[in-house]
């Protein structure tokens, strides 16, 4: 009896000690492959990991779908914005002619970009759906270059890990790792169903970011950070999202 | 492990191949250690993915059919509750408060919790034969007879034998075959169906189900499957002797006439 407690004991010792230097073990590898999301604390902290690092290590290269032109959604719901704020009314009264796209943080040259600069680039469109973790959906043409264009023009020095966007609103701005940005679908978008990107849809300028939930295409963008840290934007959570509750990383 | 429960688990050899079947079972756990562990996991992550997916429908209590739908188009249904967003057309006049964030977060982390132990469970249920042994039906539970004797026992509500207490009857291998290997299988699909990423790397899991909003509404009706399998294994439960099923399902031990005597 006493063998086979004594037995009991090593062997549960064992795999105790096996299972934190296992877990120890997945958390560098994790770190080293970049896995961990900015808002991996807290309670549910593990499910965020584990979506994210699903992720990164299934799905990093495939492709949101993309639909037949014949299913594009007659009445695309635009969803609730806040009343515009004084700077984007005196913007939109001028036509957006000086509406600025201004990129900085470790990037080799400054950029600052209007719309009809933008509109120059390589044009590219993708008819995919827009998803909200509310539950409903619609499937819409968006026109537009892609943001890693736009990054390969000013140049993401080899530290930049993350691309953090800012809408003109305040306190609206949300953040991509580089691998998302760099996502050939991952568009700075003007146009929607062949015309300008309507301003309940995000116009002038929105992010598009098929692969996630809407939450994550934010409207109104008027600037790009690149960063190795996170910890350096509001909370340090990545984005607006997690400091509302909702997760940083949005494939889910 | 403690000393004693080595004390006890000495003498099982020799009862068992000595006496008859209840009686040498009355030592033996009702249900493994894995069965217990994985039914009490599973229970807790199910009543969190249940609270977590009622507050998630209600930030959009509105069902459709096929890829879109949204607050423009017509819903196939809608459930008759206010909502907790106040752009969605529900006919009354206010909203119920939000907890659409938080109730994601937990409802992904059950969700791994659930999906990880169930995957252990059906790995370890096929090898230590818990499915061929406990839950596959025997061959004469297939004639029609059997069939509607067990049905008709179950219409009127009798209490099940002492033998009975330690094996499934027919109906109840069904129903936990059914639920083991279709309605988990199909909420955790028409769940996966509905994440973006997930559709980007497997995009047949979305399209065989014919769309995005399909999903969500099987995701739906799966789910009140679900709980209606729930209430009513909760029911017979309470009518099979509520607590000695409990203890059976948590210490593995059943009280049995044996004991008892």
């Amino acid at each position: 009896m006493t063998d086979i407690s004594r037995r009991k004991i090593i062997l549960s010792g064992l795999a105790a000690t096996a299972g934190v230097a296992g877990l120890g073990m997945a958390a560098r590898i994790a770190k080293k492959y970049g896995l961990i999301p900015p808002d991996h604390g807290g309670i549910y902290g593990p499910g965020e990991t584990l979506n994210y690092a699903f992720q990164r290590l299934v799905a990093q290269h495939s492709l949101a779908r993309e639909f037949p032109r014949n299913q594009i959604s007659k009445r695309p719901f635009p969803n609730e914005i806040a009343p515009p704020s004084g700077a984007f009314k005196r913007l939109q009264a001028g036509g957006f002619i000086d509406w600025r796209l201004l990129v900085d943080g470790m990037v080799e040259r400054l950029g600052s970009f209007s719309l009809d600069q933008l509109r120059s680039y390589p044009r590219q469109s993708q008819i995919t759906e827009v998803a909200c973790e509310e539950g409903w959906s619609y499937i819409a043409e968006w026109t537009g270059v892609r943001l890693s264009h736009v990054l390969n023009i000013v140049g993401v020095r080899p530290q930049a890990r993350y691309v953090v966007y800012f809408s003109i609103e305040p306190d609206w701005w949300d953040s991509l790792d580089i691998d998302e940005a760099m996502h050939p679908q991952t568009f700075l978008t003007y146009g929607m169903n062949g015309d300008d990107l309507p301003v309940a849809h995000g116009g002038p300028l929105r992010m598009r970011v098929p692969r996630q939930l809407g939450y994550k295409s934010v409207k109104f963008i008027t600037r790009l950070t690149l960063t190795n840290d996170l910890k350096k934007f509001g909370k340090g959570l990545g984005s607006a999202a997690p400091e509302a509750g909702y997760a940083w990383y949005a494939g889910v | 492990m403690s000393t004693s429960d080595a004390a006890q688990d000495l003498p099982q050899a020799s009862v068992r191949s000595s006496t008859s079947a209840p009686a040498t079972t009355a030592r033996n756990p009702r249900h493994s250690p894995g069965v217990r562990i994985s039914h009490w996991i599973i229970t807790l992550c199910f009543f969190a993915l249940l609270l977590t997916g009622i507050e998630i429908l209600i930030s959009h209590p509105r069902f459709y059919w096929g890829e879109t739908g949204n607050d423009l188009t017509t819903p196939l249904f809608r459930i008759p509750i206010p909502s907790s967003r106040n752009l969605v057309p529900t006919g009354y006049g206010y909203v119920l408060p939000d907890q659409n964030g938080w109730s994601r977060a937990l409802h992904f982390q059950a969700a791994w919790v659930t999906v990880l132990t169930l995957g252990l469970y059906l790995i370890a249920g096929f090898f230590t034969g818990h499915f061929r042994r406990d839950l596959a039906p025997g061959k004469v539970d297939f004639s029609w007879q059997a069939f509607s004797a067990a049905i008709v026992s179950h219409l009127r509500f009798k209490r099940p034998s002492e033998t009975e207490a330690w094996s499934y009857n027919l109906l109840q291998r069904l129903a936990y075959l059914v639920v083991i290997f279709v309605l988990f299988p199909l909420v955790i699909w028409t769940g996966l169906a509905m994440s973006p990423t997930f559709t980007a790397a497997f995009p047949s899991t979305v399209t065989l189900l014919g769309g995005r909003q399909t999903a969500r509404t099987i995701h739906f009706f799966v789910s009140i499957a679900l709980v209606l399998f729930l209430l009513v294994h909760i029911v017979m439960i309470c009518l099979a002797g509520f607590w000695n099923r409990t203890r059976a399902m948590i210490t593995g031990r059943a009280a049995t006439r044996m004991e008892r005597t």
